[in-house]
C-alpha cells in the first residue's frame, strides 16, 4: 500500500475491505474526509453561483432600463424611444386569471376525491396520471392547447393560453390540495358529521377550510410556475402589438414580449427584454415569497378567524 | 378496590336537585339499542346488545380497552357507518323510533343525538362562537343572529365555560386549554338541544381539574339530557351515573344501577373486573 | 336566551325526520369525481389530439420519420432525426454537467452542512426552478454566448487541443450544443438536487449511525451506507431531470442555433424536438408540415412519459411517499 495524495483523493479506494481499512491510518482517512467535505462544497457554490450571476445581470442590466413608462405605456415600434410593456403585464395577469378559472377547480376537486378515497383504483390511476400530466412537455402543452381551441377557433385567443396554463396547474393544485387534506384529523371530520353536517358540507366548509393555508400556497406555488411559462403561449395566446384584454382575441403575455424582444436584432428592444424580465421574477419572487409566508402562517398555527 | 368504590358512592347518595328535570316523567326510555351487533368488516366487534336508556340519566359504559365500548356508541347515532368498512344490524330507538330504518337520514339522527369525543375537536379555523354555533347552522330552519347569540350563551353556560370565555368569543378556539376545549365541545354538542349526549371517554385526555369540571358538567345535566358516557376510570362512572353497563369483549355482561353494579355484581366477571383482576 | 330551542323536548314517539336522502352528498361525491376523471381525460385528450393531428405524417413516413434527416417543408420531405439526436445531446450533456453538481450540494447539504446554513442554500438552489426558461434564455443570449464565443470555446478546442477530437471541431459562433446543453444542467439542476435531498433525507439513520459506530469518518459513513442506500432514488432523480431536459423549450430555443443538422461536434449549431416545434409552428403553412410538427410533438409526448414513468418508478422504490413528493 503506497500511501499517495492522488490514492487518498480517490473516493473509489474506500470502497475496501475492513481488514484493509483497519490498516490505513486515521490520519489519512480523514485527510479523505476532509478532501470530499471541500469537494462537496464547491458543488454547493458552483449551483448558486449561476443564480446569483443570473439576478445580477437582471437587475443590473434590468433596474436601468425600468421607469414608470414601462408600467404604463405601450410598446413603441423600432427606433422610438422610451414605450413599456403595460399591454404585456395586464396580458399575463389576464391569462394567469384563467388559468386559475380552469386550474383551480378541477385541482381542488381532483385533490379532493385523492384524499377522500386513498387506494381506491381510480385514485390511484387518478394520482398516476396526475404525475404523468405533471412532466409533460410545456410546448406539447402549447400544441394540444392550438390543436383544441385555436384550430376550431380560427384565431388565437387569450382564452386558449389560459387553458394551456390552466390544464398544467392542475396536477401541482391536486398533489398539494391531496397533501394538505391529510393533515386534516379524521377526529375533526367526524366530530362535524356527529354535529350533524352532511358529508359535502364537512368536505368544505371543514376539511377544506382548515386545509386552505396550505392549499393557497400549493395554488400559489402552482402560478409562479407557470407565469413564466412561454412556450405554451407561442400559439395560443400568441401576443398582440396593441392593447386588447378580449379573452377571445390574441393577447400579450410578458413571456412573449421577453422573447420577441431578445431575438429581435435590436438594443433598444433588449434592453426592453431585460426590464421585462426583471419585473416577471420580481412577479414571481413575490408570488413565491407570499406562498412561503403562507405555510409559515399554517405551522404558526393562527386563529384564521 | 371494591371499598374505595363504596366510598365514593357515599358521597353521591343525596338526592338529586329538585329543580334538574320538572319535565322527566321518572321511567320512560329514551334511546334504547335493541340487538345490536356492529362488525368492522369480519370482525365483528358488538355482539347483539340490548340496552335501555332512561330519559333524563346518566348511562356509564365501562369495559377493558377494545371491548366495543366505543363501538356500541357510535352505533347509537349512526356514526359507526361513516368508517368504510362498519356494518351494524339490530335496532336502536329514540324515543320509540327506529333510527336505522330504512327512510331516516342519519344526518338527521346526529342532529338529534350529540356526541363528544376522547379528544377535544374545536374546529380550527373557527372562532369560540362560531365553534359553538357551528351545528346551528345545519339546522333545520333559519336561526338568526341573535337567536344563535342567545343560544351560544345559554350552552357555553351549561357547559360552565361562559365565565371563561364571554370576553372573547371571537378568539380562535385553539386558544383555550384543554379542558375548556372539551368543555367548547360539549357546549357545541349542547346548542342543537340533543335529546342524547354521547360522550366517549371525554377526560380521557384531561388533568385532574379540568375532568372534575366535566363530572361537575355532567352532574348537572343529568335530568336535562339523557347522557350515556364511556370512561375507563370507574370512580369515575361510580360518581356521576344513574346506572352503569359493563362490557367484555363485545358483549354487555351486565347492566344495573351503578351503586349495586359496583358493591354487589351479579356476574363474576363484572365482579373481577371491578376488583381489578383483569383490564 | 333562547329556551324555546334548548328546551325543545319531542314526545314519545316522534319520529325522526326524515330528509330527502343525501341530495347534497351526491352532488359533492358527483363533482369531486368528475374532477378526479378530468385528470386522466386530459392527459387522453392532450394524447389524442396530438396524435391525430401527427397521423398523417406517422401513416406516409412510417420509421423513416423518426431516422431520416431530410427535414424540407417545401417539398414536404420530413425527416426528425437531426431533432431527435440534438434532443438527445443536449439532454445528455446537461445530465452530465448538472449530476455531480446536484448530487454534490444535496451531499453537502444533508450530511455535512451547518444547520443554519441548510435552509437558504436549498432555498437559493430551489430558487433555480423558479427562474422561466425565456429568463434563462435571454441571460443565454446575452452573457453565456459571448462568454462562449470568446474566452470558452476556442480554449477548448485550441488550448486544451479537444478541437483535435470531433467533439470539438468547427467555428465558435457560440449558439451550439454546448451552449444548449450548459443552460438546460442549469435548468435541470434543481429538480436532481431536491430529489436527491429527499431521499438522503429519507435513508433510515441507523444506516449512518452503524457505519459511523464502526469508526468510519463521515465521508466513509455516507460512501459506504448512505449512498449505496439512497442509490437508485438519485437516479430517479436523474431520470427525471433527463424528463426536464428533454422537454425543455424556449432556452434551448433560443440558444441551440436552430440548424437541421447531425455534427458531432458540440460547438455546431443543432436543433431539438422541442425547439423545432417552437421554431416552424406558426410559420407552418402547409397541413403536412402541420402535421409533421405534431408528429414531433407526439414523438416528445411518449418519450417524455417513459423517461418519467421509469424515474417515479425507481424514486418510488427507495423512499415511498416521502420521497416522490420531490418529484
Ligand atoms: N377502524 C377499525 N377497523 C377495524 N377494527 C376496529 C376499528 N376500530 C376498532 N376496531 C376493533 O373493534 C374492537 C372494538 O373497538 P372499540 O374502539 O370499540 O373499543 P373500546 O372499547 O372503545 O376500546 P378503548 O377503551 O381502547 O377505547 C376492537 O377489537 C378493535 O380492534
Ligand atoms: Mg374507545
Amino acid at each position: 500500500m503506497t500511501a499517495g495524495v492522488i490514492r487518498t483523493q480517490r473516493p473509489s479506494a474506500r470502497q475496501r475491505a475492513v481488514g484493509e481499512r483497519a490498516r490505513k491510518s486515521l490520519g489519512r482517512r480523514r485527510a479523505v474526509n476532509g478532501v470530499m467535505l471541500g469537494v462537496l462544497a464547491t458543488a454547493a457554490v458552483i449551483t448558486v453561483l449561476p443564480l446569483l450571476f443570473i439576478l445580477g445581470h437582471l437587475v443590473t442590466k434590468g433596474a436601468t432600463s425600468l421607469d414608470l413608462a414601462f408600467f404604463t405605456h405601450m410598446p413603441t415600434p423600432v427606433g422610438e424611444a422610451g414605450g413599456g410593456m403595460a399591454n404585456a403585464i395586464v396580458g399575463t395577469l389576464i391569462i394567469i386569471g384563467l388559468a386559475m378559472l380552469f386550474g383551480l377547480p378541477v385541482g381542488v376537486g381532483a385533490g379532493l376525491y385523492l384524499a377522500e378515497n386513498r387506494g381506491a383504483w381510480l385514485a390511484n390511476s387518478v394520482r398516476f396520471l396526475s404525475d404523468v400530466l405533471n412532466g409533460l412537455p410545456s410546448i406539447v402543452m402549447g400544441i394540444f392547447a392550438w390543436q383544441f381551441l385555436v384550430r376550431p377557433m380560427g384565431h388565437f385567443s387569450a382564452l386558449s393560453g389560459g387553458v394551456a396554463l390552466g390544464v398544467m396547474m392542475i396536477p401541482m393544485i391536486a398533489r398539494t390540495t391531496e397533501e394538505m387534506v391529510r393533515t386534516v384529523p379524521t377526529s375533526l371530520r367526524e366530530a362535524a358529521l356527529a354535529l350533524g353536517y352532511a358529508r359535502w358540507r364537512t368536505g368544505l366548509t371543514i376539511v377544506l377550510r382548515t386545509a386552505s393555508a396550505g392549499i393557497v400556497t400549493g395554488v400559489l406555488v402552482s402560478l409562479a410556475r407557470v407565469a413564466g411559462e412561454t412556450a405554451p403561449l407561442l400559439f395560443t395566446a400568441f401576443g398582440n402589438q396593441f392593447w386588447s384584454t378580449s379573452v377571445t382575441q390574441p393577447i400579450a403575455a410578458l413571456p412573449l414580449q421577453i422573447f420577441n424582444y431578445a431575438i429581435s436584432p435590436y438594443d433598444d428592444w433588449h434592453r426592453l427584454a431585460w426590464a421585462g424580465a426583471l419585473v416577471l421574477i420580481a412577479l414571481i419572487l413575490v408570488i413565491s415569497i407570499v406562498a412561503r409566508v403562507a405555510t409559515r402562517a399554517r405551522f404558526d398555527m393562527g386563529s384564521g378567524d | 378496590m371494591a371499598i374505595e368504590v363504596k366510598s365514593e358512592l357515599a358521597g353521591l347518595a343525596d338526592p338529586r336537585p329538585a329543580n334538574a328535570a320538572p319535565a322527566v316523567t321518572p321511567e320512560r326510555t329514551r334511546l334504547a339499542a335493541e340487538s345490536l351487533d356492529a362488525w368492522f368488516g369480519s370482525i365483528h366487534a358488538v355482539h347483539d346488545i340490548s340496552l335501555p336508556v332512561r330519559e333524563g340519566s346518566v348511562m356509564a359504559i365501562i369495559g377493558p380497552s377494545g371491548c366495543g365500548k366505543s363501538t356500541f356508541l357510535r352505533c347509537l347515532n349512526r356514526m359507526h357507518e361513516t368508517v368504510s368498512t362498519g356494518r351494524v344490524s339490530g335496532r336502536v330507538l329514540l324515543d320509540g323510533a327506529d333510527i336505522y330504518d330504512g327512510g331516516v337520514n342519519p344526518i338527521a339522527v346526529r342532529k338529534h343525538i350529540g356526541m363528544v369525543f376522547q379528544r377535544p375537536t374545536p374546529f380550527p379555523t373557527m372562532s369560540i362562537r362560531d365553534n359553538v354555533a357551528a351545528g346551528l347552522r345545519v339546522m333545520d330552519g333559519h336561526v338568526s343572529r341573535r337567536e344563535t347569540d342567545a343560544i351560544v350563551e345559554s350552552a357555553l353556560r351549561r357547559a360552565a365555560l361562559w365565565g371563561e370565555v364571554k370576553d372573547r368569543l371571537g378568539a380562535s378556539a385553539l386558544a383555550l386549554s384543554g379542558g375548556q376545549q372539551q368543555r367548547l365541545c360539549i357546549a357545541r354538542a349542547l346548542a342543537t338541544s340533543p335529546r342524547v349526549l354521547l360522550l366517549d371517554e371525554p377526560t380521557a385526555s384531561l388533568d385532574p381539574a379540568s375532568t372534575q369540571s366535566i363530572e361537575q358538567l355532567v352532574r348537572e345535566l343529568r335530568g336535562d339530557v339523557t347522557i350515556i358516557i364511556v370512561t375507563h376510570n370507574m370512580q369515575q362512572a361510580a360518581r356521576i351515573s344513574d346506572r352503569t353497563a359493563f362490557f367484555l369483549a363485545g358483549d354487555l355482561v351486565e347492566v344495573a344501577p351503578t351503586e349495586s353494579l359496583f358493591t354487589s355484581p351479579s356476574d363474576p366477571r363484572t365482579e373481577a373486573y371491578i376488583t381489578g383482576r383483569f383490564g | 336566551m333562547s329556551p324555546t330551542v334548548l328546551t325543545a323536548d319531542p314526545g314519545a314517539g316522534t319520529v325522526v325526520r326524515i330528509h330527502g336522502r343525501h341530495i347534497g352528498d351526491r352532488i359533492y361525491r358527483g363533482a369531486i369525481t368528475f374532477f378526479a376523471v378530468c385528470v386522466p381525460l386530459l392527459v387522453a385528450l392532450v394524447a389524442w389530439e396530438i396524435a391525430v393531428a401527427g397521423w398523417p405524417t406517422f401513416r406516409h413516413f412510417g420509421l423513416s420519420f423518426l431516422t431520416s434527416s431530410d427535414w424540407d417543408p417545401v417539398k414536404d420531405r420530413f425527416g426528425a432525426a437531426p431533432a431527435i439526436y440534438g434532443t438527445l445531446v443536449s439532454s445528455a450533456i446537461a445530465l452530465v454537467i448538472a449530476t455531480p453538481l446536484a448530487v454534490g450540494v444535496s451531499v453537502f447539504l444533508s450530511e455535512f452542512a451547518p444547520r443554519w446554513m441548510r435552509q437558504p442554500v436549498g432555498f437559493l438552489v430551489d430558487l433555480l426552478a423558479a427562474i422561466p426558461s425565456v429568463v434563462y434564455g435571454l441571460w443565454g443570449i446575452f452573457v453565456l454566448l459571448p462568454l462562449l464565443r470568446d474566452p470558452v470555446m476556442p480554449f477548448l478546442r485550441d488550448t486544451l487541443e479537444l478541437g483535435s477530437t470531433p467533439f470539438f471541431t468547427g467555428p465558435a459562433y457560440g449558439p451550439s450544443m454546448l451552449a444548449a446543453g450548459l443552460i438546460l444542467a442549469i435548468m435541470v439542476l434543481p429538480y436532481i438536487a431536491s430529489v436527491s435531498r429527499e431521499v438522503l433525507l429519507a435513508v433510515p439513520r441507523a444506516q449512518r449511525e452503524a457505519a459511523l459506530a464502526l469508526g468510519a469518518t463521515r465521508w466513509e459513513a455516507i460512501w459506504r451506507a448512505v449512498l449505496p442506500y439512497a442509490k437508485s432514488g438519485i437516479v430517479g432523480g436523474i431520470i427525471l431531470g433527463l424528463g426536464r431536459a428533454l422537454g425543455e423549450t424556449m432556452a434551448v430555443t433560443m440558444l441551440i442555433g436552430n440548424r437541421q443538422e447531425i455534427s458531432a461536434s458540440l460547438l455546431a449549431p443543432g436543433y431539438t424536438m422541442a425547439s423545432l416545434i417552437a421554431n416552424e409552428f406558426s410559420e407552418a403553412s402547409s397541413d403536412a408540415h402541420l402535421s409533421a410538427l405534431m408528429a414531433v410533438g407526439f414523438t416528445l409526448l411518449i418519450i417524455t412519459i417513459v423517461v418519467n414513468a421509469i424515474a417515479r418508478w425507481l424514486v418510488w422504490r427507495v423512499g415511498g411517499g416521502a420521497a416522490s413528493k420531490a418529484l
